[in-house]
């Protein structure tokens, strides 16, 4: 039979390259100054920029690592793995090219937007409305240039990585669009279209599957194509990676309701997360060992390839995230991690770890090869190795220290049955974990710093390999099956079968989870004193939104006596169903304020905004100064009302006409108070009073009606 | 028009998650014979696909 002769493209593999490393630098610098800036409040710079905000920069942070560093990351293992594995070049340069700068554009856009204020304030899906639009779009360009290649290779098998690369763009896809649903409200601002307890499962539903399927799924096919390469050897158990693969992807999209335990969400959603966590375990450490014991008897290989260094702590970063997460799903402990920075530093140790090393072992690799050269130097990126190990150990114990400590002094009463710490306590004794933190970070990423140097003068010392020829014969017609093949890799040999299973058994997944909170009533229990926010606290809502509040401040109280007496009643799924979105929050770093609705007066918050640490002695949240120049705009009142009201939010019909009306009285009600008991001078149409106005109803519907809830 | 209205109007949708079990049991079961089933020379061909090139 004649050989095909064919080439394989480089070119793209070293813009995707080029592009992780870039945006990797610029994520984690982003990441270093958010963690400084929890330190040292000072550093939000809030009175020249009100943009770089911690509330502000830490989703473009989470963002720029996930979808800039780590998608970067997976098209490069893509673009070079599957032409290779498949004996065939990409499907179409014109889908590569419009894939590259498509995503770049992407990033661009989402690091602009989200700095000027424009969120959706639903974590890691926080790009307005055509933005999500044009992911889709990119993402389909990519599955079009993915499938097409798949279709015309000339190897009949899809190797396991191919596997990974499949189930994830399918997934992504489904979690981004389903997550995604949002009603416009003009031109970069939208509503989500679920409400309360269902827009929160969906979210975490979406949150913990990006983390499964961007994050891990996508990198274990890394795993799979690069680490049997560098070791040149076989993987450990191919049938174990079959395993692998489909227990993981079917168990991972059930996982999401562990983000969500001890919350108003529906209590069999909450044990149906926690099942699914700790059978994670079998197919993750499967994974794990698979890919260690490929390098059984080959340690030797360990010491001397830095490569295989990174790869090995990366994998082991998976054993140990992949054994942490299970853990943190069970109710008890999460009692302890949820809302502190254990979850942070559990994170890290899979974004800086897993995602990183494996990362940085890729390039160490890949660099050298495109360019026909050896790498620059060894030495450093065994320094590098162990810069970066020493970054992640230091970023992630002060992380746990600071989490046990933050609990046992937030469950502390005096024997008298008070609390023994008031929330700034506990704030007060973390800044210094902070600042270890922020150390640790910078350590990392002076790591990368040294491998950027390393790889240019690798780059230079070599002359780059545009494309690389290769020839393989044609794919046979008719198959004819091995004879003691019973099943004949049936599955493997169809890769849009492959699709639709995998579509299939995460769709299963998601449908059982989500359709019972929207469907059965009693799932979340009606609150008849809960009413639709007012046009101002709408607009209050929409600032708090918009300046990234929930990164530190959840409305979520659980039902534990320190919780109780620390913020108030616990929190009731019923008092949510207006909240699009949800504001849930993750993360502690500022008290709850599910309760904060009448807590103090105008004035103190007020004052709070405009210069918090003189409020609250020790404070570290940002100053808010904008606020206080900033006019609530008025002309999207119209469309913010309609837009609820299509969504199910009991507004009267033709309400809109009389909102800013009613915004209005509301609004002067608030600055003739300030002025006559605070003697504060304050223009009613400034945002802080919308602000305040929001504050002040969080929580309070509730305690209007002490009677039962209607059932 | 609340979401959960398109949900509702589905007919039988009670059954589904049934369905969903079922589905997928048998396809895990499936998966797992098929896996065993794979014969050691086809596996030796695949597990070198990464190291060819």
């Amino acid at each position: 039979m004649s050989l095909d002769k064919f080439t394989y493209d480089n070119r793209y593999p070293k813009f995707f390259a080029m592009a992780t490393i870039f945006w990797g630098a610029v994520g984690m610098l982003l990441g270093v100054i958010a963690a400084f800036q929890l330190a040292f409040p000072v550093l939000n710079f809030s009175d020249y920029f009100p943009h770089i905000a911690f509330g502000r920069l830490r989703p473009v942070h989470t963002n720029a690592v996930i979808f800039a560093f780590v998608g970067n990351g997976i098209f490069t293992a893509v673009y070079y793995a599957l032409p290779r594995l498949l004996k065939t070049p990409m499907y179409s340069k014109a889908l590569s090219r419009i894939h590259f700068w498509g995503w770049q554009l992407i990033i661009v856009l989402a690091a602009v937007t989200l700095l000027f204020g424009f969120t959706t304030g639903k974590e890691y899906a926080e790009l307005e409305w055509p933005i999500d639009i044009l992911i889709t779009l990119i993402w389909v360009v990519f599955g079009i240039n993915m499938f097409g290649t798949i279709l015309t290779r000339r190897e009949r098998h899809l190797y396991v990585a191919i596997w990974f690369f499949i189930g994830s763009w399918v997934t992504v896809a489904m979690l981004h669009i389903v997550n995604s649903f949002e009603y416009p409200v003009s031109f970069m601002k939208s509503y989500s279209w679920y409400a309360g307890v269902q827009d929160a499962l969906v979210q975490w539903w979406y949150g913990h599957n990006a983390v499964a399927f961007f994050l891990t799924t996508p990198y274990l096919g890394l795993m799979y194509y690069f680490l049997p390469k560098v070791a040149e050897r076989p993987i450990y158990s191919y049938r174990l990676s079959i395993v692998h693969f489909w227990s993981l992807i079917f168990l991972y999209i059930w996982a999401g309701p562990h983000h969500l335990l001890y919350t108003a969400l529906p209590d069999w959603a909450q044990s149906l997360g926690t099942a699914f966590s700790i059978m994670l375990i079998l197919p993750s450490w499967g994974g794990m060992l698979n890919g260690l014991f490929t390098l059984r008897g080959a340690w030797d290989k360990v010491r001397e390839n830095p490569v295989l260094k990174f790869f090995v702590v990366a994998v082991t970063c998976y054993g140990m995230a992949t054994f942490e997460g299970p853990l943190l799903s069970l109710k008890n402990v999460n009692a302890i991690s949820h809302y502190s920075d254990w979850t942070v530093a559990h994170v890290h140790i899979g974004a800086l770890g897993w995602n990183g090393f494996l990362t940085f072992g890729m390039l160490y690799y890949l660099i050298p090869k495109l360019w026909n050269t050896k790498l620059y130097s060894t030495k450093l990126a065994s320094t590098h190795f162990w810069i970066g190990t020493l970054g992640i150990i230091l970023y992630a114990l002060p992380m746990y220290w600071s989490a046990f400590r933050a609990y046992f002094m937030m469950k502390a009463f005096t024997p008298e049955g008070m609390l023994q710490y008031e929330f700034i306590d506990v704030v007060k004794t973390t800044l210094p974990f902070y600042i270890m933190r922020a150390v640790g970070g910078t350590i990392f990423l002076v790591g990368v710093f040294v491998m950027i140097y390393n790889l240019i003068k690798t780059a230079k010392a070599g002359s780059f390999v545009a494309s690389e020829d290769a020839e393989a014969a044609p794919l046979a017609k008719e198959y004819v099956a091995p004879a003691n093949s019973i099943w004949h890799s049936f599955l493997e040999r169809k890769p849009l079968l492959l699709l639709v299973l995998s579509l299939v058994v995460v769709g299963i997944g998601g449908m059982v989870e989500l359709i019972p909170t929207f469907l059965v009533k009693e799932n979340i229990p009606a609150i008849s004193s809960v009413k639709p926010y007012t046009p101002l606290e709408l607009q209050g809502r929409d600032i708090y939104i918009r300046e990234g509040c929930y990164n530190c401040h959840s409305q979520m109280i659980r039902p534990f006596r320190y919780e109780v007496a620390r913020y108030g009643e616990y929190s009731k799924a019923g008092e949510f169903v207006y909240d699009h979105p949800f504001q849930w929050g993750s993360k502690r770093t500022g008290p709850d304020l599910a309760r904060i609705g009448g807590k103090y007066g105008n004035a103190w918050h007020f004052n709070h905004m405009m210069e918090p640490s003189a409020v609250v002695q020790g404070s570290i949240m940002p100053t808010y100064p904008s606020l206080y120049d900033n006019i609530i705009d008025k002309g999207s009142t119209n469309s913010k009302i309609h837009a609820m009201r299509k969504m199910g939010v009991p507004y009267p019909v033709n309400y809109e006409a009389i909102a800013n009306a009613d915004l209005d009285k509301q609004a002067s009600a608030i600055a003739t108070g300030l002025k006559t008991d605070n003697k504060i001078d304050v223009k009613s149409d400034k945002e802080i009073i919308a602000l305040i106005a929001y504050l002040q109803r969080i929580g309070k519907d509730i305690k209007l009606e002490p009677k039962t809830a209607i059932q | 028009m609340k979401f959960s209205t398109y949900l509702e109007n589905i007919t039988g949708i009670s059954v589904y998650p049934l369905i969903s079990l079922i589905l997928f049991v048998a396809f895990f079961i499936l998966v797992t014979i098929w896996m065993y089933s794979l014969s050691k020379k086809e596996i030796e061909h695949i597990e070198h696909l990464p190291l060819d090139n």
